[in-house]
């Protein structure tokens, strides 16, 4: 603990260096704010939302490793909960944040059957909603090392999280008999038809597969496809063809390696995020991240709060490393983004330090400091 | 005469009704009479094979054969004959091999018709791992029992401005109940320990909020099942990891529809799960795979879903003794592997794997 100290407090003094890395390293196209001198000691701003449950302990995990590698992130950190009302930060504290940010790291908030105030929208929909956050994205990848029964997957599912089952719009007509909402529109599935198609491009992939049950919902789904299919045609070089939920649900598990980048509606997108999750390790090693058109959050890509780990000291920080890394991709510090990813990597594939749910008996803490002392000083 | 028939059928009926428990017709030999469609494509290899596995095992059923090539109805659609309404109707029962979906539009969807004219409220589909069929997945043995009359699939839809479509997924407290009821019920009858409600009460807090509800009270009654909850994303996320720690689950239209084909992937595809729809006034037993016109009529279809099908009906017929000895048959051929189909990786033909079946009944 000490020594994690000490290296916190050396990563404060010592910020000329990060900040020369920043400015060599800094690209055109991010969305990151852009470099001011004028920032406390030039270091990048990032709110820290750590979330319900084991978040904390995960947060910390990340904040200890991004300190002793001396990274010129500023955390902004602010805890906001739903099922901790009182102890919560209000929620336009935090959106202002990140609003003003442009970048966050989130850990889960978790979501009570039933609010107070008896609203029918979650805090995640309000945030989602109030940001505009209208894309997840989730890169599925199997890691060497961790035991799963189907090996080196890699792919991508992106979903729209702004509407559909997620709108929040129930009534009882008559008592015993409820109406619940789906709402798919024209302007958000061609966005996100857009977003996936851009994101295959920018990322070399080869074919996008729209999941729908257009069979069944004819006129919602039936909009999704047929925006999707549209959308297609603009991109000659990206295969594209179409696949029901259920059934992608049955190859999924028989047969993952076909699938390549997966564009769906809402609910469907957290079926596949926690089934695909399931299929590399389990919750606690896939990042995710949600885009708006302007700021962007990285968060855990299968959204769980494993409040039974709460304080025991057991959670697998990976899913949450991963996150920082993929943030310190975004805002251009590569070679921190490369030397983390490494570390972590590397204390995965020798299986001296695992947690939990990869089959050992590591802490968090464990875990945290394999990797702290495994990242390369250049 | 004819009011006093009419009135033991209703009493009959009511009965059927109320026990929810299979009463149907008996021939002059005592045995049972069965609608059966052997369907489309590989259909009639499949049937043929079952109905020569049930004649080896003797078991008291006689088939009733209808055939459900669409006919024209006077409002000009196209529909399948009353005949074979009328015999399901009487019977109460039916088996159904893979029908092809017409193309195009006009036609009544068969499936829709039977489940309207029995009220199939709940569609069984165990998946359990079979031995000698090698998956990444050696440990399933799970039972979905989904809702199958609303929900999404309630067929509510429109376009309220140009580019903004509302889908209304609808959920009851009437078919929810009779779900959940049912699920404890089948728990309690195969001997299953735990049922599983799958819900997303988080997000949709007052509909799928109701079904737990209904779900709860259930459980109540039944205080020898344990109950759980579970949210569908965690279900899936849990069952791609430990398909073991699953026993019996139940659930709404969709998230049935997509547990349950998952559930098939895991154990080797749906050549391989049994599929049963109950109702209030009768069940239909069907396999769920497609009618692979491709292979059709060359003797190498698999009959094993259907076969698996029927032993769930004859479960469903309280006959438990002939449903274990055709299941045994059929899985201690599949364990040894000698005699496979090509879709499981051997190259016996479809009657030589059915000849292999009756063999070893007891």
């Amino acid at each position: 603990m000490a020594n994690s100290m000490t290296r916190i407090v050396s990563a404060l003094l010592n910020s000329s260096k990060g900040a020369e890395k920043l400015l060599t390293s800094r690209l055109i196209h991010s969305t990151s704010p852009v470099y001011n001198a004028d920032v406390k000691e030039n270091y990048i701003k990032c709110t820290l939302i750590p979330g319900d449950g084991v978040g904390p302990e995960l947060c910390q995990a990340v904040k200890e490793v991004l300190a002793a590698m001396q990274t010129p992130v500023v955390f902004e950190e602010m805890f906001l909960s739903e099922v901790n009302p009182t102890m919560s930060v209000p929620l336009e504290q935090a959106i202002n944040s990140i609003h003003k940010n442009k970048i966050a790291l989130k850990g889960i908030l978790s979501t009570p059957f039933s609010s107070l105030s008896g609203e029918l929208q979650s805090l995640n929909m309000k945030i989602r909603r109030q940001l505009d956050l209208f894309a997840n994205v989730v890169h599925v990848k199997s890691l060497n090392g961790i035991p799963t029964r189907h090996k080196n997957l890699d792919f991508i599912t992106i979903r729209e999280q702004t509407e559909g089952e997620y709108s929040a719009l129930e009534h009882e007509s008559v008592p015993g008999v409820i109406e619940c909402m789906k709402i798919i529109t024209e302007a958000k599935s061609r966005r996100i038809a857009k977003f996936a198609f851009d994101y295959a491009t920018k990322h070399g992939r080869k074919k996008v597969t729209a999941v729908h049950k257009a069979n069944i919902m004819k006129l919602s789904d039936g909009l999704f496809l047929k925006c999707c299919e549209e959308t297609a045609q603009l991109y000659p070089s990206i295969k594209f063809d179409s696949m029901i939920i259920d059934n992608t649900c049955m190859q999924l598990v028989s047969h993952p390696h076909k699938f390549d980048v997966l564009v769906m509606p809402n609910l469907y997108g957290n079926i596949i995020d926690n089934l695909a999750s399931g299929l590399v390790g389990g919750a606690g090693v896939v990042p995710g991240a949600s885009y708006s058109s302007d700021c962007v959050i990285y968060e855990p890509g299968a959204r769980h709060t494993f409040g039974q780990a709460v304080g025991k000291n057991i959670a697998n920080p990976t899913a949450m490393i991963l996150c920082a890394t993929k943030m310190l991709w975004h805002v251009n510090l590569h070679s921190y983004a490369r030397r983390l990813t490494d570390a972590l990597e590397k204390v995965i594939n020798s299986g001296k330090s695992k947690t939990r749910d990869m089959g050992g008996y590591a802490s968090t803490t464990d875990f945290t400091r394999a990797v702290i002392s495994n990242i390369s000083f250049e | 005469m004819n009011t006093i028939c009419r009135t033991i059928r209703c009493t009959l009926f009511s009965a059927a009704r109320q026990s929810s428990q299979f009463n149907g017709l008996q021939s002059s030999r005592n045995n049972t009479t069965v609608t059966l469609i052997p369907g489309d494509g590989i259909g009639p290899e499949i049937s043929k094979s079952v109905q020569e596995i049930f004649e080896a095992a003797k078991v008291p059923i006689e088939w009733e054969i209808v055939d459900v090539t669409p006919v024209r109805y006077p409002d000009g659609k196209y529909g399948i004959p009353t005949k074979a309404i009328e015999s399901f109707l009487k019977n109460k029962i039916g088996l159904k091999g893979p029908l092809a979906t017409p193309i195009g539009k006009g036609h009544r969807s068969l499936n829709l018709e039977i489940r309207k004219v029995f009220s199939l409220y709940a569609n069984v589909r165990p998946c359990r791992s079979i031995e000698g069929y090698q998956t990444l997945y050696d440990d399933v043995d799970v039972v979905t029992i989904r809702e199958n009359t609303e929900g999404e699939y309630s067929g509510i839809e429109h376009e309220i401005v140009p580019g903004v479509v509302q889908s209304i997924k609808l959920i009851t407290e009437p078919a929810s109940r009779r779900v959940a009821e049912y699920a404890f019920n089948y728990a309690k009858a195969n001997g299953r320990k735990i049922v599983t409600a799958v819900h997303k009460a988080n997000i949709m807090r007052l509909s799928d909020g109701l079904f737990l509800q209904c779900c709860r009270e259930a459980a109540e009654n039944h205080p020898e099942i344990k109950y759980k909850e579970m949210y569908l994303d965690t279900v899936c996320l849990n069952m791609v990891q430990d398909p073991s720690q699953f026993d019996v689950l139940v659930m709404p239209n969709l998230y049935g529809d997509i547990l349950s084909d998952l559930c098939a992937g895991l154990v080797g595809g749906l050549g391989l799960t049994p599929s049963g729809n109950i109702g209030k006034d009768g069940a239909v037993f069907e396999s769920v795979h497609g009618t692979a016109p491709d292979i059709a009529g060359q003797d190498k279809a698999n009959p094993t879903a259907l076969l698996l099908s029927a032993v769930m009906m004859l479960r469903h017929m309280n006959l438990p003794d002939h449903a274990n000895n055709i299941q045994s048959a059929c899985l201690s051929v599949i364990k040894e592997g000698k005699m496979l189909t090509a879709d499981l990786g051997g190259s016996a033909k479809c009657s030589e794997f059915t000849k292999e079946i009756c063999s070893r009944l007891g």
